[in-house]
């Protein structure tokens, strides 16, 4: 139990049995959501999870909170609409590299631009599972897959950059096999203030297997991956022998530690740190963790404003609305 | 319309309230935009995949607009539908006079929303309406899901139950059906039986409604209805019909209404179609209902 409302895991699991294939990340993802849900200290019918179309999309029918399997790529239109609403609700977005990126790629960078106060958890597999293995705007490229038999011939999108150019507030990633880290980071998207926007690569293990292998095996992610810290110079390897550093041209360079480590830090008004970490590829460290978050009025916040203020200038009076304006009267 | 197909058959299938307002315009793709034409209504009655039935209404005039919306939205906040409520081009650009409403007399939309969690069941029907229960997010012990996947007839969790797909099909058809029970008697206009039945909705209105009093007055006896609701159609609309010996369908498209009304009610009709970005001219509605009515000329 947790929290003043003394919640509990087992009150968030739905009575629906779980519909991914053996062995799928989304399992890890979804155990963790509801372990990190009673931290929250939301009553849980005050929350909604709202999502599209694919796998990753079942999401809201293992919740034991309210809940529309919406659309393809259209849940973050649903959830805007929830938010501007009821903004006293806390909406979850749960997405996938396919539903979010490709056809509801407007609608997601448009719900980050308006910083709208939604929870956007991203479930990257890099595939089409739930349509059986073709090219998802996060393949690789020239990867083979059986609508691309002889490799894609277009660049993926990197999802963090996307979002970070989008004018998201709170862009953060994690990985589905490192728990204890997705759940700090869902903790963070859960405290942010207005679009949090989170990147989780999540392995498909029917059909695209091993796709994060090369950096997220336990014996190889210390040097691979990059573990953000605000306030904390950026280290990694087995024994943060390793950092980074701004070398010519501007690049982020990688060199021993101790001559020279940049300092994290997440709340930085401009895009450039966030931009340069983010952009991150493989033989590079890609960045875990929060890349950016700060603090911007949300778009929900200010609608309400704007109506409140309206209605303090002039009450809402409908016979007065009918009345005003080109009106006359018929004699007899 | 076109963009929001895959909305509408998602708000069908959740089964809550939405109204969508379409100004019809030339058509197809961008067509003749700004220019008037009534050729959405088979992608109104029937434009979605699966079963979808939504009921559709027609508003008859700029002023009818404020009317027909209240009565699209009482539709759609009972029923838990989407309701399509058309316009088109000659509406959305015309202007009148319109005589402003006694709020205290506008009719009162209950939307009975649930609160009780004893005993919910999300796909549970009103007996009368079939409605189901409308439970909104933030109602303690309420918490359930709803989405586009097949849904159980009673828990409304996911199912592929094959009974009750066909069970949810048919009664998702039945509840719109259910909602012509709510219609009030069809007006008619002009003579009560006769020659020719004038069927005719949306902007034709003032058109059609000129040309009746210009035949009537050259001694054809004609009526007219215009009709409100698109689907379904009035219960009351084959036996009005069956006063006169022809029908008489003008229409701003090919002929959508005439083959509506001959597949739901097996009734024959005759088109007068007309598909130039334009509203009819009187006398092309006058001409049609004289060519259906020979005794015209004799009286004149």
């Amino acid at each position: 139990m947790t929290g003043k409302l003394n919640l509990a895991k087992k009150d968030f699991v739905s009575d629906q049995e779980v519909r991914w294939c053996p062995g799928c990340a989304d399992f890890a993802i979804l155990a963790t959501v509801q372990k990190v849900m009673p931290e929250l200290d939301v009553p849980k019918e005050n929350i909604v999870f709202v999502s599209g179309i694919g796998c990753s999309s079942r999401f809201p029918y293992y919740m034991n909170t309210y809940g529309i399997h919406g659309i393809h790529g259209r849940a973050p239109a649903i959830a805007t609409g929830l938010k501007m609403a009821r903004p006293e609700l806390t909406v979850f977005v749960v997405t996938g590299d396919g539903d979010g990126l490709s056809i509801g790629g407007n609608h997601l960078i448009h719900a980050l631009r308006r910083n709208v106060d939604l929870k956007i958890l991203l479930f990257d597999n890099r595939i089409y599972g739930l349509t059986k293995g073709q090219a998802s705007p996060t393949s690789e490229l020239g990867k083979k897959t059986k609508s691309t038999p002889y490799g894609t011939v277009d660049r993926p999108f990197n999802p963090l950059t996307l979002a970070l150019g989008a004018g998201a507030t709170f862009v953060a990633r994690s990985v589905a096999t490192d728990v204890a880290h997705l759940a700090q980071v869902l903790r963070r998207a859960a405290a942010h203030k207005g679009a949090a926007f989170v990147h989780i690569w999540q392995n498909c293990p029917v059909f695209n297997d091993g796709a994060f292998d090369s950096w997220s095996e336990r014996e190889v992610r210390d040097d691979a991956l990059l573990k953000l810290e605000h306030g904390k110079p950026l280290v990694f390897g087995k024994s943060k022998e390793k950092a980074l550093r701004i070398g010519d041209g501007c690049r982020l360079e990688t060199g021993p530690v101790g001559a020279y480590a940049l300092i994290h830090d997440e709340t930085r008004d401009d895009l450039a740190l966030a931009m340069a970490l983010a952009a991150l590829e493989p033989p590079s460290p890609q960045p875990m963790g929060v890349l950016r978050a700060v603090q911007r009025p949300t778009v929900d916040a200010l609608a309400r404003q704007q109506e409140d203020e309206a209605v303090r200038k002039r009450a809402p009076d409908l016979k007065a609305l009918l009345h005003s304006g080109d009106v006359w009267t018929v004699g007899a | 319309m076109a963009l929001k197909t895959e909305a509408i058959g998602l708000a069908l299938m959740i089964e809550l309230p939405l109204v969508i307002v379409v100004a019809q315009r030339g058509g197809p793709s961008t067509g003749l935009p700004t220019k008037t034409e009534q050729s959405d209504l088979f992608q109104a009655v029937y434009g979605r995949n699966g079963e979808s039935p939504v009921p559709v209404l027609a508003s008859r005039s700029p002023a009818d607009c404020f009317d027909a919306s209240i009565e699209a939205s009482r539709i759609a906040i009972e029923y838990r539908t989407p309701v399509i409520l058309l316009s088109d081009g000659a509406i959305g650009t015309g202007s009148e006079p319109w005589k402003l409403p006694d709020l205290e007399a506008l009719p009162r939309i209950d939307p009975r929303i649930r609160t009780d969690p004893q005993g919910f069941h999300p796909y549970e029907r009103d007996p009368e309406t079939l409605a189901r229960p409308w439970a909104l997010p933030g109602t303690k012990g309420l918490e359930h899901r709803v989405g586009g996947l097949e849904k159980d007839a009673l828990t409304g969790n996911v199912s592929y139950d094959p009974q009750n797909h066909e069970k949810m099909v048919r009664t998702r058809a039945e509840k719109v059906q259910r909602v012509a029970r709510t219609y009030p008697p069809t007006d008619v206009a002009g003579d009560r039986d006769g020659d020719v039945l004038v069927i005719s909705w949306g902007g034709t209105y003032g058109s059609v409604t000129q040309a009746l009093l210009d035949t009537r007055a050259a001694g054809v006896r004609v009526g007219h209805v215009h009709l409100r609701y698109i689907h379904p159609l009035p219960l009351d609309l084959p036996e009005i019909a069956a006063r006169y010996r022809n029908v008489l369908v003008p229409e701003l498209n090919l002929g959508q209404l005439r083959l509506h009304l001959r597949g739901q009610l097996g009734m024959e009709t005759v088109g007068l179609n007309k598909i130039q970005g334009k509203p009819f001219h009187v006398a092309e509605v006058r001409s049609a209902i004289e060519k259906l009515a020979p005794r015209a000329k004799e009286i004149a």
